[in-house]
């Protein structure tokens, strides 16, 4: 066991972890953090992204040992403070149904515009092809990445 | 119904807020705190096997582990429409990935550990992996007992085959329909297994308290009928109905595959054997592939008469079901299928054999869409190629046949009101039927392809909803229901029904998934039938809600009881324009009266719907007499395909899809199901494969091997269109959809393709390999 600490959501937490624990079992067992999910546990589809560093990682297939000193941010610090505005659209747009791919699609989007605010919908479409959904088509999903990062289209 | 404020409208859904913040708790997302136990499962390596030994000593012994279970613990039977399932294999096992034995520990890595300890003597018996084989008259017998086995009045197994069930439907006369034919059309028609993959896999935990309470909290479809089926199974340890309650979380999603009862069983179970503290089972992403059940695969033979000017005259549809190891589910698609394989079409002379058949390969069961993808692939197809001969147009020929309200079904029962006409020409002038477009590029064709959709709910006829609805102090609204929303929105779809009803807005109105212990009974989610049968309980339940306050306003203040009514929150009087009175004013306080005392009290209404028109019973040689189905939902879709002739890459480049859904009670969520419905339904056509080597172990359980479709393959474009010709049973006219939305996809893929290469694939997956090499030995012809 080797204490770890990283900053998680905007504060500073700290854990024992076994150098072959994955941080998605960190995130969910240890820190009560539960919006990343396991959906393959091998990297496939992309339901426990999360940003490390900024960078949206799958947290399947990272070590929790590896981001000690590092920062990381979940669906629960980008709602923390109100939804942000692509959340927003995708509510109005019910661009969800099951909602299992959601925070994983949320992760990838929300590091898509932080690159790069005004994608087209190739660029969206190549940001979000690591996230599986089975349940929307994924139409509702790129039209409201598409709609919410329209060129001038400001809060 | 015209100045509809609620129903009608594309609200936003009331668990949205929830789910695209990361709030949403699923089973897994659940915490049981400190003594939380995991159960790994020890699976069947064998497809056909007596069990000689189970040697569990040394998982037994190994640090950590609480206690290991096999079948001798619990020798008990269940399944939903028949018993042929035991918890855990007893002497036999009947396919790779069975469940033999559970390992429980404190910690999941310790039960895993310990699981590949457990050894298992096998004594291999052959095994049957081909349905056809399993027909055979001198096939082994994968099920000796069949003839004992516990089942609905509406099976009709064979003793002594491997033949679960079948169903036969007669009409007319075959004989001379088909000597009317001037051309008659027979061909063999495959389509393989599927996977669900819903992202969320199957998750359960259970708990049985010290004082002998059974809790389960599963991801399920069916939190009712798992009660049922798990109190059913368990009655042997003392459990009754009123012991066991089964908790449902929101569900990652289930496309079927999480109705009825398959793992959470083990959870049940194992949580009889480690009383005062909860037990997680989990699948793996592998075990989500093979150890749920799968879409049936099927062999139709399909052979249609017509008579030159288009008129279909008979049809005779054999299909053979492969059903896997068990058809306690499986042989409920099948009995579907063989009363309605005639699909949206008028046939007097009808025959139709449905085959249930026992392999050796994973059990089957329900999957959106229960059999009427798989049947409607070689029909639509088989109904182009009939055109093609007679040289009357694709989309005219449907038009000829198209079946019309009041026509006769196959078991001899009138035929809904439907706007199928209606969605026919629809699509065909979105899709701009009948012009021709061409690429820049030579190797690019585009073709189009066409089919209609149609699907009845496949339920026994006593299959019912109930709701509950009561108020709090503000006005605002619990809606107590025990259908599952996974996703297509139905709780949001029962608010916007009862908002209609008692002027109360979506926003104060809360429904939940449920409790059964707090819930009112719902039979399943499945079938696409929640929105009409539940939508029934909901919508009398808002009336009995109304009716008490309007009781307790007409009772208090004298207006007349006729004369009320609700808007804005408020009860209101026709005749006495200034008067408005609350709804939070009294809805559980009651209304004063003059001498200072209070009337009324909490408002709760309840409601219930079952279909007491439907009957199973009927000849089993023909299926005439009873009332199975309900009603059908129909519809017609269409698209346009680009192929690229040498490689075989096929593009959607449009999809239309129109449903007869009687009344959209919220079209943005009827949109949401076609976009998503029309895409799981183009990858099974396209790419999904599932692969089992010559032993009977699937090959490729996982999303790297089996590919279900990402964001970049989605269609440039869909229009979905939404037709409304009531349902007049449906609440607000409304009728079912989300599983019809997949059921067109097949077939227009191999009409599309049909249409762009000239070339006919009758076996599913139509992959670009399967193009590629079929438009070669063309152009070497």
């Amino acid at each position: 066991m080797k204490k770890i600490t990283f900053k998680l959501n905007g504060e500073l937490r700290s854990v024992y972890v076994e150098p072959e624990e994955i941080l998605l079992d960190v995130l969910r067992e240890k820190l009560g953090v539960k919006s990343p999910k396991c959906g393959c546990d091998r990297g496939d589809c992309g339901a426990c992204a999360v940003l490390l560093n900024g960078r949206s990682v799958r947290s399947c297939l990272v070590l929790a040992i590896e981001t000690d000193g590092q920062e990381i941010i979940t669906v629960e610090g980008i709602s923390k403070d109100g939804l942000s505005k692509v959340q927003n659209t995708m509510l109005d747009k019910n661009a969800f149904q099951c909602g299992f791919c959601a925070p994983g699609m949320i992760i990838s989007t929300t590091e898509l515009i932080e690159k790069n605010p005004h994608p087209n919908l190739e660029e969206i479409k190549e940001a979000l092809s690591g996230n599986l959904c089975r349940c929307t088509g994924y139409l509702p999903i790129l039209e409201s990445v598409q709609e919410a990062t329209e060129e001038g289209h400001h809060e | 119904m015209n100045d509809l404020k609620y129903v009608g409208k594309p609200s936003v859904r009331i668990d949205g807020k929830e789910k695209i913040s990361g709030a949403t708790k699923y089973t897994d997302d659940l915490e049981f705190g400190p003594n939380l136990h995991f159960a790994a499962i020890v699976e069947s390596t064998e497809a056909h096997a007596k069990i000689i030994n189970i040697d569990t000593i040394e998982a037994e012994n190994f640090p950590g582990v609480v206690g290991v279970f096999t079948g001798k613990d619990f020798p008990f039977k269940f399944g939903l429409y028949m018993k042929d399932r035991f918890i855990f294999a007893m002497d036999t096992v009947h396919y790779v990935g069975q469940q033999i034995a559970a390992v429980v520990a404190r910690d999941i890595k310790t039960a895993k550990r310990a699981a590949k300890l457990v050894k298992i003597k096998y004594e291999t018996i052959h095994a049957i992996f081909d349905q056809m084989e399993a027909l055979k008259d001198d096939a082994l017998l994968i099920h000796p007992d069949l003839g004992e086995y516990e089942h609905v009045p509406w099976f009709f197994p064979q003793a002594n085959t491997n033949i679960a069930h079948w169903r036969k439907t007669r009409r007319g006369d075959i004989t001379k329909g088909f000597e009317d034919a001037d051309y008659i059309l027979e061909d063999t028609y495959t389509v393989p297994r599927y996977a669900h993959c819903p992202l969320e896999t199957h998750a359960a935990v259970g708990l049985c308290d010290l004082s002998d309470r059974l809790t389960i909290w599963a991801s399920s479809q069916s939190p009712h009928t798992q009660r049922n089926l798990f109190a059913e199974s368990l009655a042997p340890l003392g459990f009754t109905h009123k012991d066991v309650r089964v908790i449902a979380p929101p569900i990652g999603g289930g496309f079927g595959g999480k109705a009825g009862v398959s793992m959470e069983i083990l959870a049940a179970a194992i949580a009889t054997k480690v009383k005062g503290n909860p037990v997680k089972i989990i699948w793996s992403r592998e075990q989500e592939f093979y150890n749920t059940s799968q879409r049936l695969g099927v062999i139709a033979k399909l052979k249609i008469g017509v008579k030159n000017d288009g008129t279909f005259t008979a049809i005779n549809h054999r299909l053979y079901w492969d059903t896997g190891a068990s058809a306690e589910y499986g042989a409920n698609v099948v009995n579907a299928v063989g009363l309605s394989a005639i699909g949206p079409y008028r046939f007097h002379n009808i025959s139709i054999d449905s085959v249930c058949l026992y392999t050796n390969l994973p059990p089957c069961g329900a999957y959106r869409g229960f059999g009427y993808s798989e049947f409607m692939f070689g029909l639509e197809s088989h109904i182009n190629r009939i055109a093609e001969h007679l040289n009357i147009d694709a989309v005219e020929i449907r038009k000829i046949n198209a079946i019309k309200e009041n026509d006769i079904l196959a078991y001899g029962v009138e035929m809904n009101p439907n706007g199928l006409l209606e969605c026919i020409d629809k699509v065909a002038k979105e899709i701009e039927w009948g012009k021709e477009e061409k690429s820049d590029d030579p190797n690019i064709k585009i073709g189009k392809g066409f089919s209609l959709i149609w699907k009845a709910p496949a339920m026994p006829p006593n299959a019912s909803s109930a709701a509950f609805l009561k108020f709090s102090e503000d006005g605002s609204i619990n809606i107590l229901v025990s259908g599952m929303d996974m996703g297509q929105g139905y709780l949001t779809v029962m608010a916007q029904i009862a908002a209609e009803i008692l002027a109360v807005p979506i926003s104060k109105i809360r429904t939940e998934n449920p409790d059964t212990d707090r819930n009112p009974y719902e039979w399943q989610t499945v079938a696409s039938h929640v929105t009409w049968s539940c939508g029934n309980a909901v919508r009398k339940a808002a009336i009995d809600a109304r009716d008490q306050i309007f009781e307790i306003v007409s009772r208090t203040l004298y207006l007349p009881k006729n004369m009320l009514y609700l808007e804005d929150e408020k009860v209101k009087c026709k005749t006495k324009p200034r008067f408005e009175l609350p709804l939070k004013e009294f809805v559980i306080n009651g209304i004063q009266a003059e001498d200072s005392t209070f009337k009324g009290g909490p408002i709760m209404g309840h409601g219930i719907f079952m279909p007491e028109f439907t009957s199973a019973n009927s000849d089993p040689e023909t299926s005439q007499g009873g009332h199975p189905n309900v009603h059908y939902t129909v519809g017609a879709a269409a698209i346009t395909l680009e192929v690229d002739k040498d490689s075989g890459e096929m593009h959607v480049k449009k999809a239309v899809e129109a449903l007869d859904v009687g009344k959209a009670i919220n079209p943005s969520l009827v949109k949401g199901q076609i976009t998503g419905g029309l895409l799981q339904g183009l990858a099974t056509v396209l790419y999904e494969d599932m692969r089992f080597d010559d032993k009977g172990k699937m090959l490729n359980p996982n999303f790297t091997d089996y590919k279900i479709p990402t964001a970049k393959d989605v269609p440039d474009e869909i229009v979905p269109i939404i037709v409304e010709v009531p349902q007049p049973d449906g609440p607000f006219g409304a009728r079912g959809v989300g599983e019809h939305t997949m059921i067109p996809a097949a077939p227009m893929i191999a009409n599309a393709v049909n249409d762009a290469l000239g070339i006919r694939i009758k076996s599913m997956p139509i992959t670009k390999e399967k193009v590629a090499l079929a438009n070669l030995k063309k152009e070497e012809k």
